[in-house]
């Protein structure tokens, strides 16, 4: 911004506009409102007027030098504690990375305090039950997204609109109680990974919906207009259309919200509980994740192959995550909606 | 599909007393793929709607047979002991816990997480935004447990001098009493709540503070504001809605937030005495439920843990609720 204000009175001091200078002097004097004060003072060539001003006039820059100041330490404060993490994470968890076994092994037969064995059934488990998390979290997240721009007037699309704004604020915990009270409690089925997968499954749907929601508010009217004078039926119109203009903004929100729950622990802890093993079946059993394998050793912190495979973990789950995030990027960057 | 290829689709189904006739917002034609496709986006949208209803009926179901059997005061005791044969629970220590734990997580994290905001949007040089908000983006998708592990080990060490610092210099002050609890207090679970939270206070402001209209901005330099006064009376402003639904989405993740607290948790035996301090020690909602989360055996015990969770629902439902409110008004206004 400060380029712009520094061109634009530079390009005004070096225009002779005798008539207007008077007037805008004047009026200045009168108002106390100088022309000057765009530029913070000491930025300008000339900070020489505004020195000799009054009091009001170093106030106003004062501040405008503090809240600069203030600016650039919350950023620098900020930044402190969130490279400190990043740091230790990748410090500490890298070296597990590269070993051998990490990407092809499981943690059978580990005890909390050896070393070895890899985190491959946990990677496994984690993309399995995004993967099924996804394949129900997003054909009902897009057509909600669909019904609120496309179809929704009046009452039902607001109260689906205030419900979805309820479901995103809803903790993992609750959702996670939720599918207990459910699943375990009242129709007396064995905790599962499917179960934890219907859990994050609520708290996908609100990331979808809204992220679809205003990719498809950006798809010009004059696309829908021009399919509706061409007679082709809304639903065509809907499908290939609006959701093949907005598509891969849809990608992006999708891969963003899988991001999201894929880092989430409480309803795993409440409805699948962690195995060392192999676990492809999602319906019955202990079920090996990621977020898991790292609570799996929070009692024996102490133990230093223990606290590794924490910092081992996390760093794959965080490149994991890392990895969506990028895919998502550079897909919206790609096709983003053309106007 | 034959209309695709232009066949009018006009006068379809329409009587000789012209009774369809097609509105430009309604241009669904009652055949069966609109009915089919149209139908199905609005039974998403009530399934969304029944989810929620669902939610709340069956923690409100499962919950009260355990509240119906509690011999305490639910809202008023600090006792936790839901099993065996004269359950008695009651939630205000976790109450306490959770609400201060998180007051204290948007005293800092707002003001900071705003102020990097702006600071992306209207100070830093060209050079660095691109990366510093991919930066913040990053650290906003990073799971929660990740800063739970990184308090337990690597932060609470730095912390425990400063805590010992405050407590000999503010112990007369009620809220910094010494306690003796060094491990995971409210204020630390505070703080790294906080640094949980910052990147997504920022994230979200930062986006809107970057839709604010260049119009906007160049006319207030234009009236001579310096860079503090523009960023004051149009970035702010145009930026408010958006940093308070960023701010209560912050909140209901500090609430709700259960790893990374559970990791740090020091929790109190019971019939600890009372303090106000933010030096004890305690259980949040979230921790206390998934710390026991093997334990839910008998129907009352499990019924006591759905009626804490049914509180923290609650509480978050309500601050959604008011975040709503607050933002629809200052549309109202501002239009």
């Amino acid at each position: 911004m400060s380029t712009l204000t520094r061109e634009g009175r530079a390009t005004g001091d070096r225009r002779p506009r005798p008539q207007h200078e008077d007037q805008r002097r004047d009026r200045r004097r009168d108002d106390q409102v100088p022309d000057e004060g765009a530029t913070p003072p000491g930025q300008g060539p000339d900070a020489g007027p505004l020195a000799e001003m009054g009091s009001p006039q170093r106030g106003r820059a004062v501040k405008d030098a503090v809240a600069r100041v203030v600016m650039w330490g919350a950023f620098g404060v900020v930044m402190i504690p969130l490279v400190w993490i990043l740091y230790t994470v990748v410090s500490r968890g890298v070296h597990l990375l590269l070993s051998s076994t990490w990407w092809t092994n499981n943690q059978r037969n580990i005890n909390s305090g050896d070393v070895g064995g890899g985190a491959r059934h946990a990677i496994e488990g984690t993309l399995m039950m995004a993967g099924i998390t996804a394949v129900i979290a997003v054909p009902i997240g897009i057509l909600t997204a669909v019904y609120l721009v496309e179809y929704g007037r009046g009452g039902l699309a607001r109260a689906i609109s205030f419900t979805v704004d309820i479901l995103s604020g809803i903790p993992s915990i609750v959702a996670a109680l939720f599918i207990y009270a459910v699943w375990v409690t009242t129709f007396g089925i064995e905790r599962s990974g499917f179960a934890a997968a219907l859990a994050l499954v609520l708290l996908m749907i609100p990331v979808v919906v809204r992220s679809t929601e205003s990719m498809l508010t950006l798809v010009p009217n004059e696309l829908r207009e021009a399919a509706y004078a061409l007679g082709v039926p809304k639903w065509v119109t809907v499908v290939k259309v609006v959701l093949r203009t907005a598509f891969s903004g849809i990608v992006t929100g999708v891969l963003l919200g899988l991001a999201r729950i894929m880092g989430e622990t409480a309803p795993l802890l409440i409805l699948a509980p962690y195995t060392k093993n192999f676990q492809r079946d999602l319906f019955s059993g202990n079920f090996p994740t990621l977020p898991m394998m790292i609570n799996q050793d929070r009692g024996d912190i102490g133990l230093a192959a223990a606290a590794e495979r924490m910092w081992g973990a996390s760093l794959t789950l965080i490149l994991l995550v890392l990895l969506l995030n990028l895919v998502g990027r550079i897909i919206a960057r790609a096709g983003s909606v053309k106007t | 599909m034959s209309s695709v290829t232009g066949v009018p689709t006009v006068n379809d189904g329409e009587g000789p007393d012209g009774q369809r006739v097609p509105q430009a917002d309604r241009a669904s034609t009652g055949r069966l793929g609109d009915r089919l496709f149209g139908g199905a986006a609005t039974a998403s949208g009530v399934i969304v709607i029944a989810m929620v209803t669902l939610i709340a009926t069956f923690l409100i179901i499962q919950a009260v047979p355990a509240l119906m059997n509690n011999q305490e005061n639910f809202l008023t005791s600090r006792v936790w002991s839901p099993g065996g044969e004269e359950p008695g629970f009651g939630i205000l220590e976790f109450l306490w816990t959770t609400v201060a734990a998180a007051t204290i997580a948007m005293l800092i994290a707002v003001p900071f997480g705003v102020a990097v905001a702006l600071f992306l949007t209207q100070y830093a040089p060209a050079w660095m935004r691109g990366p510093a908000a991919a930066l913040v983006d990053l650290l906003a998708a990073v799971p929660s447990i990740v800063y739970g592990l990184w308090g337990l080990i690597t932060f609470a060490p730095f912390f425990k001098p400063f805590q010992g610092w405050l407590e000999s210099t503010f112990g007369w002050f009620p809220l910094l009493a010494q306690t003796g609890i060094t491990g995971g207090t409210i204020l630390f679970i505070g703080i790294v709540l906080s640094i949980m939270v910052v990147p997504i206070v920022t994230a979200l402001s930062r986006e809107i503070f970057g839709q604010t209209p260049l119009a906007h901005k160049e006319g207030a330099l234009a009236l001579g504001a310096t860079h503090w006064e523009m960023i004051r009376t149009t970035v702010l402003p145009f930026g408010r809605p958006g940093v308070i639904s960023a701010a209560m989405l912050a909140l209901g993740r500090a609430l709700g937030e259960t790893l990374a607290v559970t990791f740090l948790v020091s929790s109190l035996p019971n019939g600890a005495a009372w303090t106000w301090s933010l030096f004890n020690g305690g259980e949040t909602f979230a921790s206390k439920i998934a710390n026991n989360a093997a334990e839910f055996s008998s129907p009352t015990r499990t019924g006591a843990y759905i009626a804490a969770g049914l509180v923290l629902f609650v509480l978050t439902f309500a601050v959604n609720s008011i975040a709503r409110i607050v933002i629809e008004r200052r549309k109202a206004f501002s239009e």
